[in-house]
């Protein structure tokens, strides 16, 4: 495999401690070594990255995406997905199992991760809890695990039944997986469309109550109270409500296992970007009040968010050319995430720029236990993503990789342009304009 | 279980809310907020003038003009009074319903409307189940949209015929509305106010011209968040101390159909929100009373009361076609240095 040196740049890696001007040698697939400006020693006959004025640091790594392969392939393609995330600086995503058919067998597991599928980055998947997410009878968790799957979920399937759910915790924990919520109590969540409130009321929309989620939350944090079992962990998916992160955060001062993350659009946006019935601000769990936004800032600022996820979300433009109620839930994420977060997380609300990359790094690594990833220690996969951490653009969503183009985001302002991902020492994106 | 304690709050900036560029057409009307005071008037005043006007004549305005009405709900009101107001200024009008078209094949939203503009149609009457639907319609045709009723939403020409309804009774002969036309009208709506896009267009209209609206019903029915749909909006769930502060009460069905599995004892309906001869009465003896039709004699109001001395409902069906008419040579002649 080929060598690659990245010179001139300023490395920024979270996990390892590391915050300084350093130049790294790739080799094949690894880091082989890293050593003050101009002091490595093996450096002959490699291709050279000049990274001067840019900051290096691990490949991004999302853990909350839909690939919608198998099935699904006219909304996104692992392909293009995964071209779209290296785009945004990620070289690793986890892919969630609403696919089609649902991936609760070892064989769709491994089928995803087939050199066939042509993905530019590595690919996670995310094995379904039970069969076909009916949320009745658990899956062989020690078999998708053996075939790759590093956690087990019913995404948008919530699991309601307390006995599931307490089966799931336990036999995940077994073969040593996480189990990831989305929590919601889809009884109480019926017909609805968005946030429920004054403006869901205004709109003539029914509305999710805040409840939905906290309770479901909570009733999960109860399972793992009761279970008295150090491996169990539940991981708590794209939070959207105070209640949920104050759960959170009480559940860890219990010392459990409870982890969360949180999408960008739940940290920026609020129920009004709906406006005049915006299908592109439609997803589940829907944009909630500014209190709630304003709690998943603060969580995010004082640690109780383990990570920020995109749950990008592809659909075809015509899907959401449609009523708002008959729209799918979900828009794409993973070009605009890392310009949104320094944009916003760093510029405007003061969060130290290791740790806005440590929420989307080091620490969902960790949190899955991706080993090797998630850092630049020398012998971990050579997985970077190299930016220029000062340049403001805008993003336009008709230039993306995805195949989808669902965003509330089209025409935002950004901070932070890749210039080169990295995944397993290939590049996987370069920008077409050097700056 | 300990209260958890949130880090102390900040004083944030956070990202802009988006700017609306509804309506794109100057013709449209889909909701009463696009009606500021003058445009309202305006309204008021032609319809006025086309309800008197010589037939003969008034069927030169929009003579063979193509307006299709596009309906995804029965109705009968709504319908009729929109096909009666277009075919007297002269307009062409066409009827596609839900059920004996290709939207029965699944033909979206989007295309009907690309398809109706195709066929010439300059302006698109629409009735929809889902809220939101016109400003959808409207985005992708760019054509002149009335929403004539969109899901749990609004219905905005029901808005302007009430007021007109409402003008003819307290405020005879005035049909220039300013902030304080209405001052001192306490507008009572009692019933299924969630399932109402009636109730939110008249709470969004009045109280612009000085009313109050007082929204009475069951929690089942009227969240205590209502409240916060507009200025000049209070609940009060006492049907009898509401109706004693009111000159003007409106009468809502209670929607079977949206009511989407909730469970609603009709008996205990009835006996809290009944307007009965007695409870008018003894309450409200001068009230005028409306309701935008279809009744159900016997549920939200009884029969007596339905055909009684203080009943306007026929009142408001006469008033339809006159706005209607106003609204529509609006859609087709606003923007464009005409009688905007």
């Amino acid at each position: 495999m080929s060598t690659l040196i990245i010179r001139h740049g300023h490395l920024i890696d979270p996990g390892a401690g590391v915050d300084a001007p350093k130049d790294i040698l790739l080799k094949d697939g690894r880091v082989a070594e890293i050593a003050g400006p101009g002091k490595l020693k093996s450096a002959n006959g490699a291709e050279v990255l000049d990274a001067s004025g840019l900051t290096v640091a691990p490949g991004l790594i999302d853990i909350h995406v839909h690939l919608r392969q198998p099935g699904q392939a006219h909304k996104e393609t692992i392909a293009t997905g995964t071209a779209a995330a290296a785009a945004g600086g990620f070289t690793a995503v986890a892919a969630m199992p609403n696919t089609s058919p649902v991936n609760d067998s070892p064989e769709i597991t491994r089928w995803m991760q087939a050199p066939e599928r042509g993905a530019c980055v590595r690919v996670y998947p995310i094995g379904a809890a039970t069969r076909g997410s009916k949320g009745e009878q658990i899956n062989d968790f020690a078999a998708l695990k053996a075939a790759g799957a590093v956690a087990v979920t019913d995404d948008g399937h919530p699991i309601l039944k307390d006995g599931i759910m307490r089966e799931t915790l336990a036999a995940a924990a077994h073969v040593g997986l996480s189990v990831i919520q989305h929590a919601e109590d889809t009884r109480m969540t019926q017909g609805a469309s968005m946030n429920a409130g004054p403006i869901a009321f205004k709109l003539g929309l029914r509305g999710m109550p805040p409840e939905a989620e906290s309770s479901l939350v909570e009733r999960d944090i109860r399972l793992v109270t009761e279970l008295k079992d150090s491996r169990v962990h539940l991981h708590v998916a794209h939070t959207s409500t105070a209640a949920a992160i104050a759960a959170v955060r009480q559940a860890r001062r219990n010392g459990l296992r409870v982890t969360c993350e949180v999408a960008p659009h739940h940290f920026l946006l609020t129920e009004e970007h709906v406006g005049l019935y915006n299908t592109n601000a439609k997803m589940n769990p829907p944009l909630r009040s500014a209190a709630d936004r304003d709690a998943m800032i603060e969580g995010i600022l004082d640690g109780v968010v383990d990570a920020i996820a995109t749950d990008h979300a592809p659909h075809a433009t015509h899907e959401k050319e449609v009523e708002f109620e008959n729209a799918p839930n979900g828009i794409t994420g993973l070009e605009t995430a890392l310009g949104l977060c320094l944009r916003w997380l760093h510029k405007e609300w003061k969060l130290p720029l290791g740790r806005v990359l440590s929420l989307l790094s080091a620490q969902p690594a960790a949190l899955l236990g991706l080993k090797g990833r998630g850092t630049l220690a020398v012998g971990s996969f050579a997985d970077l993503v190299v930016f220029d951490p000062k340049a403001e653009w805008t993003y336009h969503a008709k230039e993306t990789r995805s195949k989808a183009r669902n965003t509330p985001f089209d025409g935002w302002t950004m901070q932070g342009k890749v210039r080169w991902t990295i995944s397993e020492g290939r590049i996987a994106y370069a920008a077409t304009t050097p700056q | 279980m300990n209260a958890p304690t949130a880090a102390p709050r900040r004083q944030l900036q956070t990202p802009q809310q988006p700017t609306s560029s509804f309506p794109y057409n100057p013709g449209s009307l889909l909701s009463v907020m696009d009606l500021d005071l003058p445009v309202v008037s305006h309204l008021l005043t032609r319809a006025t003038e086309l309800e008197s006007q010589d037939p003969l004549t008034r069927d030169r305005i929009l003579l063979k003009r193509r307006i299709a009405l596009l309906f995804y709900e029965s109705s009968t009101r709504t319908r009729t009074s929109f096909e009666l107001a277009a075919k007297s200024l002269g307009a062409d009008t066409t009827l596609v319903s839900s059920l004996s078209s290709s939207i029965e094949k699944g033909e979206t939203l989007k295309d009907t409307g690309l398809t109706l503009q195709a066929l010439g149609v300059e302006a698109i009457i629409l009735r929809h189940n889902s809220s939101g639907a016109p400003w959808l319609l409207e985005q992708e045709t760019r054509l002149p949209v009335l929403n004539a009723g969109d899901g749990m939403h609004e219905h905005p020409t029901q808005a302007l015929l009430d007021l007109r309804t409402i003008l003819s009774h307290l405020r005879p002969g005035v049909e220039t509305v300013k902030p304080d036309t209405l001052s001192g009208v306490n507008v009572l709506i009692v019933g299924d106010i969630l399932h109402s896009r009636v109730a939110r267009s008249n709470m969004l209209l009045l109280p612009r011209l000085g009313a109050r609206v007082i929204l009475c019903g069951p929690t089942q029915l009227l969240p205590d968040s209502a409240a916060d749909a507009g200025l000049g909006i209070t609940v009060e769930r006492d049907f009898e101390a509401a109706l004693g502060r009111s000159q003007v009460v409106m009468m809502l069905r209670i929607q079977a159909e949206r009511l989407a599995g909730m469970q609603l004892d009709l008996e205990q309906y009835k006996d809290a929100y009944q307007l009965t001869g007695q409870r008018l009465s003894t309450h409200a003896p001068a009230a005028v009373v409306m309701h935008p039709g279809p009744i159900i004699r016997g549920l939200e109001l009884t029969a007596g009361v339905a055909d009684g001395t203080q009943s306007a409902i026929l009142e408001q069906v006469r008033h339809g076609v006159a706005i209607r008419m106003a609204v529509i040579e609006r859609a087709l002649t606003a923007g464009k240095g005409g009688r905007a």
